[in-house]
């Protein structure tokens, strides 16, 4: 049996009957990395030694009774290198901090450690979580699993391609715009960014402060809701942090959906997307139809001005995140300079890459006086606009259905060239962290180059139940897609 | 010869006095080895976020409602951002845009008469680094200890028109701030700092001229010497047909001069946006009644209160309650049923006398008040004379003894023995002839130097009003 | 819209230093990109209040209570220079 290819929660399953020790676990999970990842570059760092450790550590624990109520005991999992582990390096894929070992865990590490999982590795991504692609990483380029040809989706380009490639059980990842959902649905794995404040992101580093979020990328819905149980909950060190009522998510897991009304906007299946990703959202309605929901087209407002209003939002807020890489405290220091000022401006200009450059200067300049009226105060405005007609739209529907990417995992090399055309990929996941609202996003079908396909549900703030009780009943009763490893196109 | 007037208008940081910092829970105490007081969140570490001290919102409340300024109930923090060394995040969170505080005012009282200076706006925000400047190599080193403790800004209308009356302002604002118990105001510490902007005009002209800006004056001798040497070096500029240019000055007290600082090569474009690690303030009216309640009696108030409730002369209680701290200890003794004006005559005599010596603040004074209402009581028994009081009152001051220990273990009671004491005074009349006669002619001087003397040989313990009746038998 | 100087105003905002092929690239994409921005104009959003948070939540505080100890060591372990546990940097000029 090829442990690796099980779900976090089968695995975790299998070491409390005793059938696997969560060294085997973890031994398995690192020889498979070692032997795939010069194909997929989906890893970054592999915590060998700490990993081995803590399966010790662990293993006991389990073995004195503990951790009984703890589903994900023993599981490895991997974690979004913008993620803060203490003592081990936190790269966010960029040569600023490339040896950088934060003194400190980011609070869903602390989490996941007292649920007994086991940190394996950290994982590749786009340069702080700026791109769509995964090719910004200062590290090089993720490939998809499915075809190396292609890009994994970004920015947690890394976490997907690694699950889809059996090099991890389920993965942290990072949402600002879309960089869960989108590279799951480009990888053909689930994904899922939780209402704005459910999970804290203390040690996440920042990109977009008033739209980030963690969340879980792993093999199906189930595991998606175990992981949420586990990371979800009020971390009184995150000012922006939200005291839930009900964190039992994996109640949802339930094949109902009777009466379910879900509305699919007419923009999001209309000119821009893919012939056979529409297809493939169309077919998915019609199963969730099938089992008893009610689905519908309707006119969502506001689609077009969702992209301009984010990334000037999130260029702002990353522009003044980032301004603490100036080469003083930590991280990359340029090695040639006379004083102050070229230590500033080398060591950001050649720690930096061409992405988050652009970034930093667009950012600058919405915020800079005499534009930030029209530009950033207009983007705000219009977020409210956009919170608004989705409060609207949730009076009659339960929930969003429609596709998470216009297209299929695109081609390597072909998406740096024109930073528009790429921003505008966005265009059905960025309203949704505009909102602060929870989305999933679950393969739904493969096109005729056998890439994934991925579609994506909306749900109301803090109704992330719904999401996952409609995405379970779809996936119970649909084949689903398969893994590369089973005679993909590797 | 034009007259001008000069136009000036002060930012004051002012460093509030809570136990940790504003958005985390590092010491807020001065001093300590470098970056010994500070933490991932204060160094600006990668993923790090802040968490709001509600004590600092309450100082702030409690300041703006002692100057008269109306609370903004809905307010919140924005970023400032620029580069610096001494700020690790390359931002400091500030109010720009809803600042807790606006429209205040205090009053001053100078030769003049009195004044009202507006107050525009007060606003929270934190406190940058220290930058040391290496004495042996050419490079600069940066402590982190004093970033993120909590500052109010307060920003004056620019209503002031002389050294005198920023002074009185700052005094002003220096003692409500200690009565208010939100700041230790040292100036030297530099937990109080005034920002000067100072531009001329004609008398009569109605626009201002342009302002050119001190920061970080830390001395009211610098800031008097400042104010007058910028507005001479204005004057001079406009006479001879040049502009005052806007810039930041230094004023080197030293040289009695001000240089401009090396412009920043890039603009000052701060880019505020509202914070969005940090959710905005709602200030209830009961919460904002509750803080009004909890203000303390006032300056103002606890003069006129010392001038009817202990019958203090107006010279007295304007030096009791120029500082909180003296007017604590008086009112302490005088609890413990001390007369008020003996009381009040300790503290602005020989307490004042002590801590000018010391060059200490009256914030430093660390007797205790039962200890000098013990001391006036020995002088009411008649244990101890008024000359003995005063070396048992600086051990009190110095080392808070306790006096009817330190009377006993130094033998400092007084003499009443009369009998001894006859002897020793026939030994000076003896030795003293020429005053004697002196006396005996009509220079009462004489007699206070018999007296002296007579002190002087029994170690100051005699009761003088005994020698002086004996020396008055004994030479008629 | 996007012209040199803007380019050269950004940058010095955001302490970088371009080259000049990267000064025409970014004039190109930051031209095209500001201006897809200005489709936000298409809305009218007068009286609309800005909103820099999703959810109403006010007042997050925390007690006025020490709770950290010195930790110099971890907090300097990733200085690029030090010197007598501080931060080094080149000597800045005033202030």
């Amino acid at each position: 049996m090829d442990i690796t290819k099980l779900t976090a929660l089968s695995l975790g399953q299998k070491i409390k009957e005793k059938e696997v020790t969560v060294k085997e676990a973890v031994k398995a999970q690192l020889k498979k990395i070692k032997e795939n990842d010069d194909t997929y570059h989906a890893y970054i760092t592999l915590m060998e030694e700490t990993a081995l450790k803590r399966a010790e550590e662990v293993q006991s624990l389990i073995d004195r009774g503990e951790l009984k109520d703890s589903p994900l005991a023993g599981v490895p999992v991997a974690v979004k290198d913008n993620i803060c582990t203490k003592g081990s390096k936190t790269t966010c894929a960029s040569k600023m901090l490339e040896n950088f070992k934060p003194p400190y865990n980011a609070e869903v590490i602390d989490r996941l450690e007292a649920a007994g999982a086991v940190i394996i590795g950290k994982l590749n991504m786009d340069e702080f979580a700026m791109g769509s692609t995964n090719e910004t990483s200062y590290f090089g380029a993720v490939k998809n699993p499915w075809n190396v040809n292609h890009v994994p989706g970004g920015s947690s380009g890394g976490a997907a391609a690694a699950v889809a490639a059996a090099e991890a059980f389920c993965a942290l990842g990072s949402d600002t715009g879309g960089s869960i959902r989108q590279p799951s649905a480009f990888c053909g794995v689930t994904g899922l960014k939780p209402t704005y404040g459910t999970i804290s992101r203390y040690g996440l580093i920042a990109y977009g402060s008033s739209l980030d979020q963690i969340g879980p990328i792993a093999r199906n819905v189930s595991d998606c809701a175990a992981l949420l149980e586990v990371l979800a909950g009020y971390d009184a060190k995150d000012s922006t942090s939200v005291k839930r009522e009900d964190y039992k998510f994996t109640e949802a897991l339930v094949n109902d959906i009777k009466g379910i009304r879900i509305g699919i906007p007419k923009a999001y299946i209309g000119k821009g997307i893919d012939q056979e990703v529409k297809d493939g959202i169309l077919k998915a309605a019609q199963v969730l139809k099938e089992q008893g929901a009610i689905v519908e087209t309707f006119d969502l407002p506001m689609v077009d001005y969702a992209i301009p209003a984010y990334y000037v939002i999130a260029s702002a807020e990353a522009s003044s995140n980032l301004s603490r890489y100036d080469g003083i405290k930590y991280g990359y220091r340029t090695k040639n300079f006379e004083n102050l000022s070229e230590v500033y401006k080398k060591t950001r200009s050649e720690g930096f890459g061409a992405e988050v450059k652009r970034r930093m200067m667009i950012g600058a300049f919405v915020l800079s006086s005499g534009y930030y009226d029209a530009y950033y105060n207009k983007a705000l405005k219009v977020k409210a606009l956009i919170k608004k007609s989705f409060d609207e739209v949730f009076k009659t529907y339960d929930l969003i259905l429609g596709p998470t990417a216009p297209t299929t995992a695109l081609e390597l090399g072909k998406n740096l060239s024109d930073p528009l055309k790429m921003y505008l990929g966005d265009i059905y996941t960025v309203a949704v962290n505009l909102a602060g609202l929870p989305a999933i996003s679950i393969p739904c079908g493969k096109d005729s180059k056998g890439l994934p396909i991925g579609m994506q549900l909306i749900g109301n703030l803090f109704e992330e139940k719904k999401i996952l009780r409609a995405a379970y009943t779809y996936e119970q009763n649909v084949p689903g897609i398969g893994y590369p490893w089973e005679g993909g196109n590797q | 010869m034009k007259q001008y007037e000069t136009v000036i208008g002060l930012e004051v940081h002012c460093e509030l006095a809570t136990k940790t910092k504003i958005f985390c829970s590092c010491t807020t105490a001065f001093g300590g080895e470098p970056n010994t007081h500070c933490c991932p969140v204060c160094t600006g570490m990668p993923g790090t976020l802040p968490v709001l001290n509600k004590q600092v919102v309450e100082y702030a409340m409690a300041v703006g409602l002692a100057t008269d300024g109306t609370i903004t109930q809905s307010c919140k923090f924005d970023r400032k951002n620029y580069f610096y060394p001494d700020l690790p995040k390359a931002y400091q969170v500030s109010q720009l845009y809803l600042p807790i505080c606006q429209n205040g005012s205090i009053e001053i009282e100078t030769s003049s008469g009195k004044k009202v200076i507006g107050i525009h706006e007060i606003h929270m925000e934190e406190d940058a680094g220290k930058l040391i400047h290496d004495p042996w190599e050419d490079c600069t080193l940066v402590d982190y200890n004093r970033c993120g403790v909590p500052l109010i800004e307060i920003v004056s209308e620019p209503d002031m028109r002389s050294a005198e009356e920023v002074i009185a302002y700052l005094e002003k604002l220096k003692i409500i701030l200690q009565y208010l118990g939100v700041s230790d105001c040292k100036m030297q510490e530099g937990s109080l700092r005034a920002d000067i902007n100072l531009s001329v005009r004609e008398v009569g002209a109605k626009e201002f001229g342009t302002r050119t800006e001190m920061k970080n004056m830390n001395s009211f001798k610098a800031i008097k010497r400042a104010i007058e040497g910028e507005r001479k070096r204005q004057i001079e500029l406009l006479e001879e047909g040049k502009p005052v240019l806007q810039e930041t000055r230094r004023w080197d007290d030293n040289k009695d001069t001000s240089f401009a600082m090396r412009s920043k090569e890039d603009a000052q474009d701060y880019r505020y946006f509202p914070e969005p690690d940090l959710v905005p303030i709602e200030i209830s009216d009961e919460w904002l009644n509750a803080v009004k309640a909890g203000e303390p009696e006032l300056r103002d108030a606890k003069r006129v209160r010392y001038l009817s409730e202990f019958g203090l002369p107006e010279y007295d209680a304007d030096i009791l309650t120029a500082s909180k701290k003296l007017a604590d200890i008086f009112e302490a003794v005088v609890d413990l049923d001390k007369n008020p004006k003996e009381v009040s005559n300790w503290l602005m005599v020989e307490t004042m006398r002590l801590l000018k010596e010391r060059e200490m603040e009256p914030e430093e004074i660390f007797f205790e008040p039962k200890n000098l209402a013990e001391l006036i009581g020995l002088i009411e028994e008649g244990t101890i004379n008024r000359t003995i009081a005063r070396d048992v009152f600086e051990a009190v001051f110095t080392g808070n003894v306790n006096p009817s220990v330190y009377v006993e273990e130094m033998g400092l009671k007084m003499v009443c023995d009369e009998d001894a004491m006859r002897i020793t005074i026939a030994e000076i009349v003896t030795a003293n002839p020429q005053s004697v006669e002196d006396y005996r002619s009509g220079k009462q001087k004489a007699m206070g130097f018999l007296v002296g003397q007579t002190m002087r040989a029994m170690k100051g313990k005699a009761d003088p009003q005994i020698v002086n009746r004996i020396l008055k038998e004994l030479l008629g | 819209m996007i012209n040199d100087e803007t380019i050269t105003y950004v940058a010095a905002l955001a302490k970088l230093e371009l080259t000049a092929e990267e000064k025409e690239k970014a004039k190109e994409d930051l031209g095209n990109i500001i201006q897809y921005m200005e489709i936000m104009n298409e809305i009218d959003t007068t009286g609309v209040d800005p909103m820099s948070h999703v959810f109403p939540v006010k007042n997050v505080f925390r007690d006025d209570r020490v709770k950290n100890q010195p930790d110099r060591e971890n907090l300097l372990a990733n200085a690029p220079e030090q010197k007598n546990g501080c931060f080094k940097v080149p000597r800045t000029v005033e202030e």
